[in-house]
């Protein structure tokens, strides 16, 4: 058998596509095959993304032709240190929240068991491929894929998730054409569509409207897919209704990811110089972001429920990564690059924290969370520690890219962005230590959850063993990134950002 | 290359009639009460930028992108880029179609299930059915 290494950029993406296609079939012909299947093509990228990620660490840039065909014509893969990482981070959480959800969707879709895993494993394709393409066009092909099959995710749900989906299409759509636009614009002035080949002919042009223009049509668009305040409004809706498997995926990567493809834009088809200096953007984007963190971390306190809270944390978090981006200098972006993988994993660990709450109690208003550390001690030990990463304590992963994120922010003497940051952990420490003093504290109700159907209280006990698992291994990662920070910065972030900055 | 592909194009009213495409789609999203029709403002402005992309291919004067007479043993002439339209703009909306189609199929999918679950697609109804 020859070795299928040198393709391991194209296997990334093939892998889970064929898989996709087999689950679907399975679908029609036994319901059985479609969990091992999808588990085998997730399980079988991750361990390509390693692969990916270890070379890259050697090699510094992997080029993948598809078909073989040469640069500015064919499709280009392009695998650096930071799009490594984070397609190390997509396969990590889909995997993880694949096995932990196995029960919850044999129980919500016993009928659409072929549909719903292969859009599950489609939509982590297309996330992939948005992270391994160096094509701009290709790129909003993949942001397609995944946004088409994250609609149907969600509306796949009960009560008001078609309704959210609905609305969550048309705004992605809106946004996913705005890019395209953008693009179109880049290739009228380029004629090109190959990202570092557009990169390498547009500085001549940097002066011409169009090209300002199409920076602006395709930044505007990213902003509405990864829900920027003013931009968020879709978000709550979308990410609350979903059923848990679907939002455990969707919620930890698509927002991660729409910022990744920000910086692979502002970096690699215009330069850092245009995109920080030409544009005068800088001061614009981090008092949006200040909006976006202080107003998610407001809406997130009037909240009563868990899962409607956790969607204003994750519109707050999106202020970090882009506030940090957009200072510009070394030490923010950095953070905001690293925040990207920690945010990632502790959204993930905190909605699947909540899942395993949520499946076994049947709520998640925060009444529901009396007496719970009693009753189901593994997963709330784990909530806690996802709770203490998202406030930001050592020595979880959290602290330590807000740490970098705060002292960007004080090295570009931007004290707003600062300010805010200190002003979201506050309010998440407010927000989660409430949470846990019900759960801690007060007593089991007796008589079960009165308005809620949920199980007489003798019944509560710790979630399934698979949840457990995946999520406990989801917080362990959490303090095992904290730890490799150092590694991890100056490794690979280190040397994913360009030395201009 | 791009430049001169650009200034080639010396009546711009193409651009107009997207741009005024785009708007009505933007405002049948907003503006709208039915979902269905929310969904054909969708669609059509995904159209207005395929029709963008595809109007950017066109120059004057030029014919298919089919090499003439190639076939005969005269395939090794020179070629002028100025006699044939640019194909590569259509061929990038063959996919761009496919996607919109998708979303359409997609959206109108979300649609009937939204109908099913209150029995209407008037969003004031359905808002009011939410308030119940």
């Amino acid at each position: 058998m020859q070795n299928l290494s040198p393709h391991f950029p194209a296997l990334i993406i093939i892998v889970p596509l064929i898989a996709a296609l087999l689950i679907s079939a399975a679908g029609w012909l036994n319901r059985r095959f479609c969990f091992p299947l999808a588990a085998l093509g997730l399980f079988t990228s991750l361990l390509v993304s390693v692969g990916l990620l270890s070379s890259v660490l050697v090699k510094d840039v992997i080029l993948y032709r598809l078909g073989g065909w040469p640069a500015p014509w064919g499709i280009l893969y392009r695998i650096d240190r930071l799009n490594g990482l984070v397609l190390v981070v997509i396969f990590f959480v889909a995997f993880l929240n694949l096995i932990a959800n196995k029960r919850t969707v044999e129980e919500s879709f016993p009928e659409q068991l072929g549909g719903f895993y292969a859009l599950y494993v489609l939509f982590v394709t297309g996330l992939s491929g948005m992270v391994a393409t160096g094509d701009a066009f290709n790129l909003y092909v993949l942001l397609e894929i995944s946004s088409l099959t994250g609609y149907a995710l969600i509306g796949i749900g009960h009560e008001r998730a078609p309704l959210a989906g609905l609305n969550y299409l048309f705004v992605g759509t809106i946004g996913a054409s705005l890019y395209l636009l953008g693009i179109g614009f880049l290739y009228l002035m380029t004629g090109s569509l190959n990202m570092t080949d557009i990169g390498s002919l547009l500085p001549g042009l940097y002066n011409n409207p169009v090209v300002v223009l199409a920076f602006l049509l395709c930044m505007t668009g990213l902003f509405i897919k990864m829900a920027l305040f003013p931009l968020h409004a879709w978000l709550p809706n979308a990410y609350s209704f979903s059923p848990a498997a679907s939002i455990g995926v969707i919620a930890p990567l698509t927002t991660k990811v729409m910022i990744y493809v920000m910086i692979r834009i502002t970096f690699d088809v215009f330069t850092p110089e245009f995109s920080f200096k030409m544009m005068h953007l800088g001061q614009v984007m981090v008092w949006l972001s200040v909006a976006a963190i202080i107003m998610g971390s407001l809406f997130a306190l009037a909240q009563t429920r868990l899962k409607r809270m956790l969607t204003y944390v994750i519109i707050a978090e999106v202020g970090y990564m882009v506030g940090g981006f957009w200072l510009g200098n070394r030490m923010a972006v950095t953070g905001a690059v690293l925040h990207i993988l920690n945010d990632a994993v502790m959204t993930l660990c905190i909605f699947l924290a909540a899942g395993a709450v949520i499946y076994q109690i049947c709520g998640d208003d925060f009444e529901d969370f009396k007496g719970l550390f009693r009753k189901m001690p593994i997963s709330m030990a784990a909530f806690t520690v996802a709770a203490l990463s998202l406030i930001g304590v050592p020595p979880t992963c959290g602290f330590f890219s807000k740490w970098y994120l705060i002292s960007g922010g004080i090295a570009a003497g931007h004290y707003g962005f600062v300010v805010a940051l200190l002003f979201s952990s506050l309010v998440n420490a407010v927000l989660f230590f409430r949470i846990i003093e019900i759960g801690y504290f007060e007593p089991f109700p007796e008589g079960g959850h009165g308005e809620h159907h949920s199980p007489p209280a003798m019944e509560i006990r710790e979630a399934p063993a698979g949840m457990l698992v995946c999520l406990l291994l989801a917080a362990v990662s959490l303090i095992v990134l904290g730890l490799y920070t150092g590694d991890i910065v100056t490794r690979i972030i280190d040397l994913a950002i360009p030395p201009a900055i | 290359m791009g430049v001169e592909l650009f200034t080639d194009i010396a009546s711009q009213y193409n651009y107009l009639g997207v741009v005024i495409l785009m708007m009505i789609g933007l405002y049948a999203m907003i503006a709208k009460n039915n979902l269905v029709k929310k969904i054909i403002g969708m669609n059509i402005f995904q159209t207005a930028i395929i029709l963008f992309y595809v109007s950017t291919g066109a120059k004057r004067g030029a014919t298919i992108p089919i090499i003439q007479h190639g076939h005969n043993g005269h395939g090794h002439e020179v070629i002028h880029a100025a006699e044939y339209i640019n194909p590569l703009p259509h061929v990038l909306m063959l996919t761009a179609i496919v996607v919109s189609v998708a979303t359409l199929g997609v959206a109108l999918a979300l649609a009937i299930k939204v109908y099913h679950q209150y029995g209407t697609l008037e969003e004031d109804e359905i808002r009011g059915r939410l308030r119940e």
